[in-house]
């Protein structure tokens, strides 16, 4: 993500106090666990221009869900109102932002797209990591018929309910063979973790891809 | 019953599952899609904000609808909980000297088990709808809120007719229907009392609406001399116009059909000159627990639902773990937010968890509940409940120590780099046993992000 | 204990009871306005409605037949209630299309236990219908006392013979003409389609325990 962010002339600064969103808390019925990552979230990144989020669930949850967890403290909420519009997913910021849809990557071979529910649903992420995708010389996407299914991740959920959640995951897992790509993309690392996870169990030749990591091959 | 592991371990059910809600997901994005029914987003912001109106106003409402039933010479019966309205039917019967009732589909009533409890009265009470009438013969509650029989095959239903109605094993299913029409005719002319659920009370008209495909809920409302209405006090809307809102999104939600075959637009006993009919026409309207869901301005949504089952259909989770895995009548997404509400957070605490909060359920509900929003609700409730009694501690531990660890930069560190070295021995331990019983771990990178960047920086 | 009255509180003062402290409601109290009612009625061409009908019907498995006026009905139907056991409504229309001198219709019922019995015996059904939906292929029936409820149910054909004229665009325009359809009937009937079922595997089955075989006759002129 760096590579291509430095690559169309952003400045890019990583502030080693960081850490998490607060997210899996939050998701567990944590709610003042959360507040406290959070409170930290907006505190490292204060200064910040622009968070350009490497992932949807995160983003979400800093742009919407910090409203819920802040309501009734003024303060924070309103430290949590200045920040959503400068937290930006890393495709869209690509797109909306940098007005980059071209950003001179190349990979060869075929790949197809996981909409992560959080990006799809949350924040209406469809066609734009897609766009970029389209861009990328010598590679073909090939969509699956579950596109939209949930991977089965879903946090806490994953190891709460591991059949469950290994069985939504080889459900998806059966439409990504279909394709016939060798590589499954994303823009949230925890889908592809658990993706990742069961096709390796699985023994299967896909890997999995953060789209970042796509558009910064050359 | 088959527990969560054998239900996803049974690729018979499993196969039974996927197919049919994916015949019901396919038939419903026929049906809403923008080229077809370019009004269908409007539709649903204006159900959501009728439902929200009404149920911000429920009682007023409802004293109007009981007016109106009232007028066109009807009865209401307000009831709190099921025993109440056992008591009143039971009491009803006796005047009338009845002895069978012949019922279509109803959730309300299922979730009252008013079979079970009249028949501890030697009072029949049949179910007419074709799935639920198969259920009842096989001893089991619904496993989805539209088609009730979807787990079973041709072959189980065969099994379960010679079983209970000792006929000659039939598999198919044209045949099998006729079985049941022909038992089930019998009934219907004998009956003496007819039950229906409502899927809509209109207040303005003092109407019960009951929307089917088989012709059920017609017969059990027209052909008994008695109707009885069950139907909870949360089915309210203010007006017939509004159905122009609510029954174009009702059917599409569930099956696809712009209209059900059938849709009863029921107001009192027959009049004057009618050759048939009801001569007597009850409602009775069911708390049950219903009340308890209105304080609360968010979660009261879940009070909006009009029960279509979208958002079952649509759930990955449900689609894995089936309708029986869930505590309560009331299965998916909606049960999940429900069930917790109705009988206390700490009965299922699990149940609000049991969710990968992916949102399809928010997207397909025609009447825009956010499930999402009311599980995560729901999911701190229970953690707070478990602190009040004392449970949960090591869970609680361990997300105390998240959020120092996450406040603490230099820990977190630290401790990353530690786990990095005890990555090879840690698939044995706690949670991540439970990861590994499905999926390979990541590899864990040779160095983290943190130290590459601080490499990277001073150079 | 002296003088301390039970004081009963009934279920349903219980329940109103509960539902005010909940909402922070007083006894009485007139809700906020709600928005006007939204009905979209299109502003199609009228005479568009037949062929819309008649696609919407056949779609569901509904056969449709077109007669130019009432003397056409008849001899439209005569195959189809030959040698069958008929059951017709009340409904005037029937009569002036001449469908209740065929001497195997019975029809002219007062009484409820005779109607049930000729209905459970017949083999066809025959009703008009006050109302026909252009967009969805819809009967709307209005129990009356000339039109009674079985008669499109029991059997297992049902044909419903409808002047032209009653042709809505929608379900929307009904309620736009009926707002209050109680103030007309106990029961308002929309049938769309033939009773069907799909409760084994998803599975469609027509004529479940209502008609699973329909036909509308559609009059021009009346």
């Amino acid at each position: 993500m760096t590579e291509v962010l430095e690559r169309l002339g952003y400045q890019v600064d990583f502030p080693a106090a960081q850490t998490c969103c607060g997210q899996p808390a939050f998701n567990s019925g944590y709610t003042g666990d959360a507040r406290r990552v959070a409170r930290h979230f907006l505190d490292v990144f204060n200064t910040a221009d622009y968070v350009v989020v490497p992932s949807g669930s995160c983003t979400s949850m800093i742009t919407h869900h910090y409203e819920d967890i802040f309501q009734g403290d003024a303060k924070m909420l309103e430290s949590a109102h200045r920040m959503a519009p400068r937290v930006w997913e890393f495709s869209r910021f690509l797109l909306e932002v940098a007005k980059a849809e071209d950003v001179g990557a190349r990979f060869d071979g075929i790949v197809t797209y996981h909409d992560s529910c959080h990006a799809l649903r949350e924040l209406r992420i469809k066609q734009g990591p897609r766009r970029l995708l389209a861009k990328v010389q010598g590679l073909t996407l090939n969509e699956m018929e579950a596109a939209e299914e949930c991977c089965g991740f879903g946090g806490t959920f994953s190891i709460k309910f591991p059949e469950v959640s290994g069985g939504m995951a080889r459900t998806k897992i059966d439409s990504i063979v279909k394709t016939k790509a060798g590589t499954v993309v994303s823009i949230d690392s925890s889908c592809l973790m658990q993706l990742q996870g069961v096709i390796d169990r699985s023994g299967l030749p896909i890997r999995t891809m953060h789209l970042a990591e796509i558009l910064a091959s050359k | 019953m088959a527990t969560i592991k054998e239900t996803v371990a049974d690729p018979r059910l499993q196969l039974a599952i996927y197919s049919a809600t994916q015949r019901l997901i396919d038939h419903r994005a026929g049906a809403v899609g923008f080229k077809v029914f370019p009004e269908y987003q409007d539709l649903r912001t204006l159900a959501h904000d009728i439902k929200k109106h009404t149920i911000e106003h429920l009682d007023y409402y409802l004293e109007q609808l009981e007016a109106n039933v009232v007028a066109h010479g009807g009865q209401v019966i307000f009831c709190e909980d099921a025993e109440q309205v056992t008591d009143f039917v039971l009491n009803l019967a006796k005047q009338r000297n009845a002895r069978l009732i012949v019922k279509s589909k109803s959730m309300t009533t299922e979730e009252i088990h008013f079979n079970e409890r009249l028949e501890h009265h030697q009072l029949e009470a049949v179910e007419t709808d074709l799935g639920e009438y198969i259920l009842q013969l096989a001893h089991q509650r619904p496993y989805h809120i539209v088609a009730p029989a979807l787990h079973l095959t041709r072959y189980d239903v065969a099994d379960i007719f010679t079983k209970s109605l000792g006929v000659k094993k039939e598999v198919v299913i044209e045949e099998q229907t006729k079985i049941a029409r022909s038992v089930l005719r019998d009934k219907f002319l004998q009956a003496d009392i007819g039950v229906t659920g409502a899927n809509f009370l209109v207040a303005d008209s003092g109407a019960v609406v009951v929307v089917e495909n088989e012709g059920n809920a017609r017969l059990s409302s027209s052909a008994p001399k008695i109707h009885i209405a069950v139907a909870g006090i949360e089915k309210l809307i203010p007006r017939a116009q509004d159905l122009a809102v609510f029954l174009n999104l009702l059917g599409r939600s569930a099956t696809g059909q712009p209209l059900t075959v059938y849709t009863s637009f029921l107001s009192g006993p027959r009049r004057e000159g009618e050759v048939d009919g009801p001569d007597e026409f009850y409602l009775i309207l069911l708390d049950n627990g219903r009340t308890k869901l209105l304080a609360d301005p968010d979660k009261r949504q879940s009070l909006y639902c009009i029960r279509c089952g979208a958002c079952l259909n649509h759930c990955p989770v449900y689609r894995k773990i089936g309708g029986h895995n869930y505590p309560w009548v009331y299965s998916g997404p909606i049960g999940a937010i429900i069930t917790p509400q109705f009988h206390g957070v700490s009965k299922d605490p699990w149940l609000p968890f049991a969710s990968s909060l992916c949102g399809a359920c928010a997207e397909v509900c025609p009447v825009k509940i956010e499930i999402p929003k009311l599980l995560l609700k729901l999911r701190a409730e229970v953690v707070e409940a478990k602190q009040r009694e004392g449970a949960g501690g090591l869970e609680r531990l361990a997300f105390r120590m998240f959020s120092w660890m996450m406040t603490h930069p230099r820990v977190y560190l630290m401790l990353a780099c530690i786990g990095s070295a005890l990555a090879p021995i840690t698939p044995k331990i706690g949670p991540l046993r439970k990861w590994t019983s499905q999926r390979s771990l990541p590899p864990l990178a040779s160095t983290s992000f943190h130290k590459w960047w601080a490499e990277r920086s001073s150079k | 204990m002296v003088g301390r009255e039970v004081q009963q509180v009934t279920p349903r003062e219980a329940i109103l009871g509960k539902i005010r402290t909940e909402l922070g409601r007083a006894a009485g109290q007139h809700p906020a306005p709600l928005a006007a009612p939204a009905l979209r009625i299109p502003l199609s061409d009228r005479n568009l409605y037949k062929d819309l009908f008649v696609q919407s019907f056949e779609k569901l498995g509904g056969k449709a037949i077109i007669a130019r006026n009432t003397s056409y009905v008849l001899p439209a139907l005569s195959t189809l209630l030959e040698g069958k056991r008929v059951v017709a409504s009340n409904a005037p229309f029937l009569r002036s299309c001449g469908i209740t001198d065929l001497p195997q219709v019975q029809s002219g019922f007062t009484d409820r236990e005779l109607l049930r019995e000729a209905c459970a015996a017949a083999d066809i059904g025959i009703t008009s219908a006050d109302y026909a939906l252009a967009a969805t292929g819809t009967f709307v029936m209005l129990a009356s006392p000339r039109e009674a409820r079985l008669i499109s149910l029991l059997p297992p054909t049902h044909i419903a013979v409808i002047p032209r004229s009653r042709m809505l665009a929608s379900l929307d325009e009904l309620l736009s003409i009926l707002p209050k359809p109680a103030e007309q009937t106990s029961s308002m009937v929309l049938i769309t389609g033939p009773s069907r079922t799909a409760d084994i595997e998803q599975i469609l089955v027509r004529g479940v325990h209502g008609p699973g075989e329909i036909h509308a006759v559609i009059v021009e002129e009346s």
